[in-house]
């Protein structure tokens, strides 16, 4: 036992100490939240620019009333200067484009005959709100025609907002299932990334010790099983160690962030929401939605995800790290890992597709459910979907499901270990692989 | 109890493959024993039996007395011929690690490591990485590695490789010594004039059999062909030679004399003795060398790998 804490406490050491672990732990926060930063800033910057467009409204139909002004955009009414001129005058740039509404006899007709000009292609946003108007114009004056009155359509207009409850008394929206669908996908992604890097880790850290030609002391003094099992839990707390001081630092910088500029840290996410779902949100809850979102935050099971990212962490790590481990021992360099790496790469990446595709759409679906409990992408897809509730026997069962495998992955990593530390020269075939598992002692 | 370590019928297969083939050696205390063999003959697999890093299909391995057993590993040193160390990793943090795996406290350790680097005068390494080493100082620390738990059990794989001369000496008599004071030595190599040198008692394993084992003198005289090199200073050598030849058997001399003496292999056949060949030579001229031609451990190798064939 004390050997396997030698071996550990060396293995983490000797991670720890690395210059690219220092980097990363340190360098990766700072970097998510500049890019944060830098995303925000751009996305302020983009809209400040004002494009003015111009048009020319030789229907009549439409008033100034009809192109009210908003923060980006400015409409001039040009319909006097006529369409060539007003044409000269986009190309020669003084505008950003013009919006030309022909005189036509029916309300059809002009629906599919009014162009736009513009040098460049415009935003899919601008033309989607130019239509949007022209709808609605076009829509009003025939609800006029049919001898509606406009006023009583408004005034029938209602906003719905179905609350969602379930039986343990939780109230959800349509918020909470968003910031459920986000925290769930960043574990899950999270997770993945983890043990992709951390088994690569412990895959370079075995074929070192074969080039080295160490490995051949070590194991006269230790078994190959210990030395494989210190290296992946060595590695393990090196991986924890780095998520603590995320958790930290980020922490840390959003606190300092947001009070040395007073941002909101809950209004840089809302800004991105489009205009009509803050409205519609803004409607629903007549309060202030900051604190609806932080209140809804705190209501996630933040304690419950963090145990079982601990445990899905260290469950699926295990399990990946031994057939990493395997990898290393068959090989004699990096180069030569290319072939056994796309089977273990792909449950993982399998399981953020999965995750990603299927739990956002139904958390409790069918297939959700199944690739939650299979143990290669168990530790995703069940992070994925742990914000939205799963009962604890489902946990036990995938937990219980993911602990058997793992031991046995290990086991079975060891016997592909042992023999390959000691194999130099030829690279192995799976044929080869197979009949070192029936090697004996 | 005389012998160390002693194995028995010891089997093991890869596979199709048979690497050694019911192996029996007894080792006996205090004495360096060389295992010889071509390459791919089966030592390496017998030695990393020993070590417990594999472990035998059939037979046993009895280390003084005990089965073989995990706890046995902080009495055996072992050097293997494909050797390195953590290659950026500070020398003094690695051999302590490397001690402590052998069972050693880590006061204990730093203690005996202190003895052998002042012993080896490498003291100022410490602190250095092995990859700012040259290859002969890493093979040093290697050294001190391999012995500084004081292990009843020392196995060298090819301990010269990698070292110059005058290093190569300074880790010879640091085996001796070792044996001297009561370490058993396991010394494999292809290097003969080292086995000369080293060895009390040696196995020859070929092709994943042994096919012989033994003090090395009692091998040598099994060996022995009664064959004499033999020198002459003589008026006539044409005749001495004919007339020798017709009691015993002569082959031509691989040596040479500083004069013109006639120089010539004489085998002594059963039934004459030695003094009879050396009076017939006194008689005839003044007799300028005359040695018994004692295989060497290297002749010994060659023809018994060749007689195995």
């Amino acid at each position: 036992m004390s050997k396997l804490r030698l071996i550990i406490q060396r293995e983490f050491i000797a991670k720890v100490r690395n210059k690219s672990f220092i980097i990363m732990t340190f360098l990766s926060p700072l970097i998510m939240v500049g890019m944060g930063a830098l995303v925000f800033f751009l996305m302020q910057k983009n809209d400040e620019k004002i494009k003015k467009i111009v048009y020319v409204d030789n229907s009549e139909l439409f008033s100034k009333a009809d192109f009210k002004d908003t923060k980006t955009i400015h409409y001039l009414d040009y319909t006097e200067l006529g369409v060539e001129e007003t044409k000269k005058k986009v190309e020669e740039g003084d505008f950003y484009g013009a919006l030309l509404i022909p005189k036509q006899d029916s309300l059809e007709i002009l629906a599919k005959s009014i162009e736009f000009y513009s040098k460049e292609s415009p935003g899919m946003s601008v033309m989607n709100s130019l239509e949007n108007k022209i709808e609605q114009k076009i829509r009003n004056i025939k609800l006029t025609d049919f001898g509606i009155d406009l006023d009583k359509i408004k005034a029938s207009k209602i906003n719905t907002d179905i609350k969602m409850f379930n039986f343990s008394g939780e109230q959800s929206s349509k918020l909470i299932n968003g910031l459920k669908i986000g925290v769930g996908a960043i574990a899950g992604y999270l997770l993945m990334m983890f043990v992709m890097i951390y088994g690569t880790s412990v895959m370079r850290s075995v074929i070192e010790e074969k080039t080295s030609r160490i490995i051949e002391i070590i194991v006269s003094s230790v078994k190959p099983f210990q030395l494989m099992l210190g290296k992946i839990l060595g590695n393990a707390s090196a991986g924890l160690l780095q998520f603590f001081i995320w958790g930290v630092l980020l922490f840390v910088i959003l606190t300092v962030v947001s009070s040395i500029f007073g941002v909101d840290v809950v209004e840089m996410q809302s800004a991105r929401v489009p205009a009509e779902q803050m409205d519609a949100v803004k409607q629903a809850t007549e309060g202030d939605k900051g604190q609806m979102v932080v209140q809804e935050i705190l209501k996630l099971p933040i304690l419950k995800l963090f145990v079982l990212f601990i445990f899905y962490f260290l469950g699926g790590f295990m399990l990946y790290s031994s057939l990493f481990a395997a990898v290393g021992a068959a090989v004699d360099n990096e180069t030569d890992t290319q072939q056994f790496m796309l089977p273990i790469m792909l449950p993982l990446i399998l399981g953020v597709y999965v995750g990603f595709a299927t739990v956002m759409n139904d958390p409790h679906g069918s297939i959700a459910v199944l690739f939650s409990h299979i143990p290669f992408t168990a530790p995703i897809v069940m992070l994925m979907r742990v914000p939205f509730g799963v009962s604890w026997y489902e946990l036990l069962i995938s937990m219980a499901l993911l602990l058997v495998t793992f031991v046995f992955m290990v086991w079975l990593a060891a016997k592909i270990y042992r023999v390959g530390i000691l194999m130099y020269g030829k690279k192995p075939t799976y044929k080869d692989l197979y009949k070192w598992l029936k090697y004996k002692g | 109890m005389k012998n160390l370590l002693e194995i028995n019928n010891v089997v093991k297969r890869y596979g199709d493959y048979t690497a050694l083939n019911n192996v029996s050696l007894a080792i006996p205390k205090g004495s360096v024993y060389g295992l010889l063999g071509p390459n791919g003959a089966g030592k390496t697999s017998l030695i990393r039996i020993i070590n417990q890093i594999t472990m035998a299909d059939s037979g046993s391995v009895i280390l003084d007395g005990e089965k073989l057993a995990p706890h046995h590993t902080a009495q055996i040193g072992y050097l293997p011929e494909e050797r390195g160390l953590y290659k950026s990793m500070k020398v003094g943090e690695q051999a302590l690690y490397l001690a402590q795996l052998k069972g050693l406290s880590k006061s204990e350790a730093k203690k005996r490591l202190k003895y052998w680097f002042e012993k080896f005068d490498i003291s100022a390494w410490w602190n250095k990485k092995i990859e700012e080493l040259s290859k002969g100082m890493a093979q040093k620390v290697q050294f001190i590695v391999t012995v500084m738990h004081n292990p009843k059990l020392l196995i060298f794989d090819e301990p010269f490789s990698g070292f110059d001369p005058i290093n190569a000496q300074l880790i010879a008599k640091e085996i001796l010594q070792l044996r001297d004071e009561g370490a058993t030595i396991i010394f494999s190599t292809h290097r003969m004039e080292s086995v000369e040198e080293m060895c009390d008692e040696i196995a020859l394993i070929d092709k994943s059999n042994k096919i012989l084992d033994g003090k090395l003198d009692d091998i040598k005289r099994q060996f022995r062909t009664n064959t004499f090199q033999v020198g002459l200073n003589t008026q006539n050598p044409l005749e001495v030679e004919r007339i020798l030849k017709e009691s015993f058997k002569v082959y031509p001399s691989d040596f040479k004399l500083l004069n013109d003496s006639l120089t010539l292999n004489v085998k002594i056949p059963t039934g004459k003795t030695a003094n009879e060949l050396l009076s017939f030579l006194t008689n005839r001229g003044e007799v300028q060398h005359f040695v018994e031609l004692i295989p060497s451990a290297n002749d010994i190798f060659i023809q018994a790998i060749n007689k195995n064939n």
